[in-house]
């Protein structure tokens, strides 16, 4: 399988994926995280500590922890990007 | 799959802190060695927490309805082994905790052994099988990274339903089943979609730079191995 097969097959199944999941998923999105916590205490554990942010600020807007998610993706990204054009122009510089 | 911050009974949160310690030194340990006796992998080691980085960083709907994030940790067993997996996704947790109140630090033992070592080790594991029985990058960081994401949820589960048997009024059992169909389930899908990223990533790597998989070949399956 040639390079370019194997990168469309991969995208094209991630998205036919997701946009599965979008369209026939009737769901509220919300965290796993959260539903873990909400059935801990269903089982009759009771929490013994809230996060550091919610006992000094309280709830994080949306926005604001989007942002951070995003600059935490960002971060990531930009390494990955870093390393693959750093890998680019070594293949380069070998062939030349 | 992080547990929330109270979300574990503080004895249990001691057990997890003193399982993760010594895969946790053993990992600080060989990266100091990588980077002081092979300078020239520091690109390679950021990439592999570059990759938790972001993939633990993005929300995903699943099937279930719910959200939940790929762990990213495939790059990072397979080039560096379970020890410098753990310190990699240390520093993320420890990120996420302290900026997002996404998991927490009376936690992050235990979530540092699911997502930093045992899932990761199992990862490995089907690495070296898919390798050894002749399999491409592809396929066989297909499976690392899917086995690494999967079983880090379901060791998530299985530590929810101890802290409930010790801590809350349920039995193992019933609360085993409940936490797997909350965290493990709705991982399957993201576990895929992972699978295939890193995947793809793997063999882009295998075409472009071929000699950085010669990093694979000296990783020990020796969760606490400290050779660089």
């Amino acid at each position: 399988m040639s390079n370019k097969t194997i990168y469309i097959a991969g995208f094209a199944v991630v998205f036919i994926m997701c946009l599965g999941i979008f369209v026939f998923t009737n769901g509220e999105w919300g965290g796993s995280d959260d539903s873990g916590g909400e059935a801990a205490e269903d089982h009759g554990y009771v929490p013994w500590l809230t996060d550091w942010i919610d006992a000094i600020y309280g709830e994080l807007p949306g926005e604001i922890e989007s942002l951070l998610f995003a600059i935490q993706a960002a971060i990531g990204a930009i390494i990955i990007g870093y390393f693959i054009g750093s890998a680019r122009s070594k293949k380069q510089a070998s062939q030349e | 799959m992080h547990i929330m911050e109270g979300y574990l009974d503080p004895l249990w949160c001691v057990v997890w802190f003193v399982v993760m310690a010594p895969f946790f030194i053993a990992g600080v340990i060989k990266l100091r060695k990588i980077l002081a006796e092979h300078p020239e992998q520091k690109m390679t080691v950021a990439l592999s927490g570059a990759f938790i980085f972001l993939l633990s960083s993005l929300k995903l709907p699943s099937v279930t309805g719910s959200c939940s994030h790929p762990t990213g940790t495939g790059i990072a067993v397979v080039f560096y082994g379970v020890g410098v997996c753990a310190v990699l996704s240390t520093i993320v947790l420890v990120f996420q905790a302290l900026l997002l109140a996404h998991g927490g630090f009376t936690t992050l033992g235990a979530n540092c052994v699911s997502m930093g070592i045992i899932g990761p080790l199992c990862g490995l594991l089907l690495w070296r099988v898919c390798r050894g029985a002749g399999a491409g990058a592809f396929v066989s960081m297909f499976v690392a990274a899917f086995i690494a994401d999967l079983m880090t949820y379901v060791v998530t589960a299985f530590q929810m339903a101890l802290n409930i048997m010790t801590a809350g009024d349920g039995n193992f059992v019933d609360a085993l089943i409940d936490f797997l169909s909350i965290y493990a389930v709705t991982q399957i899908p993201l576990a895929i979609v992972e699978g295939i990223v890193l995947g793809m990533f793997a063999h882009y790597l295998f075409t472009s730079r071929p000699e950085i998989f010669e990093i694979t070949e000296s990783n020990k399956l020796n969760p606490l191995s400290t050779e660089a």
